[in-house]
């Protein structure tokens, strides 16, 4: 039986819980709370007076086409950064997990990745593909292919894509390693008896055992890939060339920081905060009724 | 059907022999338990079998095949773990057709063989259910059903019984050795139980420390231990053991004097065992005096506890006894229920 814990004084335990609250409370819910207020309300051109217009800073962004097209973006983006960020950390998991000797070396070298800031991330991907200096770049004009990202939005789009997927790989691996590891290795032989080969031993037994943790990486990748990859965008692409790279996140600070759209873009900010509230509830929802043991 | 031989199979982990050399032929349709403490190799002498362990030297041959190099599922073989490691993603039925569609049997046939395999082990009603929603002995018998639908031509079982309670257990017992003689396939067991050992097996394999002490019937074994860990191992209670030296006419142990059946060297240092079922009461003529120190009562029998020449030493008197602790019990036991072992070696003289 679990005890539970009992404090004489009254105050003690929320004297306790004040700065996790504090915190909480300075920097989630009051920016929100804020959030909320300047969605409703327009600002003069001098920011001195604002007065309350209801939705209409919610209509005049969902009807703005530059929106439209940012929310697209956004949506083949995270997409495409979740894809990416978890079949490779899939496949250097299951080959992880098979290595014996400098296990540990192995997985060092994996996870180092992770501790790289988004935006050195952006950097050292932009010095790899700039045109001119990059040595992947210039390997790429070798090959005849015309590289120029500054210029080219679809180029621009796969290279903060594959940036900010490289990262996120190694928080995948390490999930996926930990799945790997609490798979029963009797289930496996069991398999291989039953007369399964590698590949199907992988995709009958392995691969659903692991889909719980596949569903929450899929989340957690495509939060990652609305909101985490701002520096990497900011250091790579600024959002460009056109807005080709203008993700939601990277559109509601270039719209409320740069052109000083209070209105408009907080209540781009509002309507992000619901669709990381849906897909967290999505998230809880699955993964506790898809547990299979 | 395949006979199963392993001929002087070693397995080293790095530098570490864990099995020194098996030798040991199982017919068709034999049913051999490999017994043995902790330990000493029986799961991963199984696993060579199974072909989830490579063999290190020596050679095993299945049906007359050598299998050193095919892989398990080359083999025919089927195989029951301790955690049974049944697909917790795949229902009761899929479970035990996995094998089968793999293997491309037509449908129909796949759901014929599991229907006759879930009514032989009474699985009918739980076909459509998740492992998690089973019990432990129901989860056994799946385990059970994915090996016999297989039909293959050896089954492995590594401990199945040991995740289940005693009487679970017993009941599991009866209907695993029932279903092997109906089915006739050779089977290969391992358990470290010692009354699962007696009563499976038609041949037991004694192991100890990656070596195979004796190979026999289980009651050749009981019987005719060939060693001192043997006969210290089955039986149970378990076999008395007592220093004794070789005097002309017999074995001195202590104060106590026994007949020997065969003669030896007199001076000789060597080590008697005594089935503690093998001692009777004997107040006319008694071989051996023992001091009971401590006395259970079971009902069916009585053991008492006491000490010779400085060893335990337990008898087992058949029904209730009027003995108490602290009385001196007479005691006797009959020349041929003596085993006498070399005191340096252990092994049977
Ligand atoms: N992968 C391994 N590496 C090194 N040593 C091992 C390995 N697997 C088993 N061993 C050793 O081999 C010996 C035999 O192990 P095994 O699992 O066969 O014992 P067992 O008889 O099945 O015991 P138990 O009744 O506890 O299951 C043990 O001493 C064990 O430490
Ligand atoms: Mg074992």
């Amino acid at each position: 039986m679990r005890r539970r814990v009992v404090f004489k004084q009254k105050l003690l335990p929320y004297l306790l819980l004040a700065p996790q609250v504090a915190i909480t409370l300075v920097f989630f819910y009051w920016p929100a709370a804020q959030a909320v207020w300047y969605s409703t309300r327009r600002e003069d051109p001098f920011g001195l007076r604002s007065q309350f217009v209801g939705l209409e800073n919610f209509i005049t962004v969902l009807e703005d086409p530059s929106y439209i097209n940012s929310l697209t973006t956004t949506a083949i983006f995270s997409l495409a950064v979740a894809v990416l960020a978890i079949v490779p950390a899939l496949l250097l998991a299951v080959m992880a997990d098979r290595v014996v000797r400098a296990a540990t070396v192995y997985k060092t070298i994996l996870l180092s990745p992770y501790a790289v800031a988004p935006a050195i991330a952006g950097v050292l991907w932009l010095f790899l593909f700039a045109p001119g200096i990059g040595v992947v770049a210039y390997v790429l004009q070798f090959l005849g292919i015309d590289w120029n990202f500054v210029l080219r939005g679809e180029q621009a789009m796969l290279l903060v894509i594959i940036a900010s997927a490289w990262k996120q790989i190694s928080y995948n691996f390490l999930f996926f390693l930990a799945g790997l590891q609490s798979i029963p290795k009797s289930l496996i032989e069991a398999a291989a008896i039953d007369g399964a080969g590698e590949g199907r031993r992988f995709w009958d037994v392995v691969f659903p055992l692991l889909s719980p943790t596949t569903f929450f990486l899929l989340v957690v990748n495509v939060v990652y890939a609305f909101f985490d990859t701002f520096g990497i965008i900011h250091a790579v692409t600024q959002g460009g060339p056109a807005k080709a790279t203008e993700i939601l996140v990277y559109k509601v600070w270039y719209d409320g920081v740069m052109a000083l759209d209070l209105g408009g873009s907080s209540a781009q900010s509002v309507i992000l905060m619901g669709i990381v509230i849906a897909l967290t509830a999505i998230q809880f929802r699955y993964v506790e009724r898809k547990v299979h043991y | 059907m395949a006979d199963v031989r392993l001929r002087n199979v070693r397995k080293s982990y790095g530098d570490t022999e864990v099995i020194h050399g098996v030798d040991c032929e199982i017919a068709d349709g034999e049913f051999v338990v490999v017994v043995g403490p902790s330990g000493c190799g029986k799961s991963t002498l199984l696993r060579m079998v199974a072909g989830l362990e490579e063999i290190t030297k020596g050679e095993i041959a299945i049906g007359g095949r050598v299998v050193n190099d095919i892989e398990p599922k080359d083999r025919d073989i089927a195989m029951v773990f301790q955690n049974y490691a049944l697909y917790p993603h795949m229902s009761v039925f899929d479970n035990m057709a996995y094998g089968l569609k793999i293997r491309g049997v037509p449908r129909s046939e796949i759901e014929a063989r599991v229907e006759k395999a879930a009514n032989i082990l009474q699985l009918k009603p739980l076909l459509e259910r998740k492992p998690r929603q089973l019990s432990g002995g129901q989860r056994q018998r799946v385990a059970m059903g994915r090996a016999i639908v297989r039909d293959p031509q050896v089954f492995l079982f590594d401990e199945p019984l040991s995740n289940l309670d005693a009487k679970l257990r017993v009941q599991m017992r009866v209907e695993i050795k029932r279903l092997q003689q109906d089915l006739g396939t050779t089977s290969i067991y391992v358990t470290h139980d010692q009354v699962e050992a007696m009563t499976l097996a038609d041949r037991l394999v004694v192991m100890n420390a990656g070596v195979a002490e004796q190979v026999g019937p289980p009651i050749e074994v009981y019987e005719r231990p060939e060693t001192v860990f043997v006969a210290g191992f089955i039986g149970s209670p378990a076999m008395n053991f007592l220093p004794a030296i070789a005097t002309e006419n017999g074995l001195s142990v202590g104060e106590a004097r026994f007949r020997a059946a065969q003669r030896l060297e007199p001076g000789r240092n060597v080590t008697v065992g005594v089935r503690p079922e093998h001692l009777e009461l004997d107040p006319a003529s008694p071989t051996l005096r023992v001091r009971a120190e401590l006395v259970e009562a079971l009902g069916a029998d009585t053991i008492v506890h006491g000490t010779l020449a400085g060893a335990p030493l337990l008898a087992r008197l058949p029904g209730t006894q009027r003995v108490v602790a602290g009385d001196e019990v007479p005691l006797r036991c009959a020349p041929e229920h003596l085993h006498v072992f070399d005191g340096a070696t252990g092994k049977r003289i």
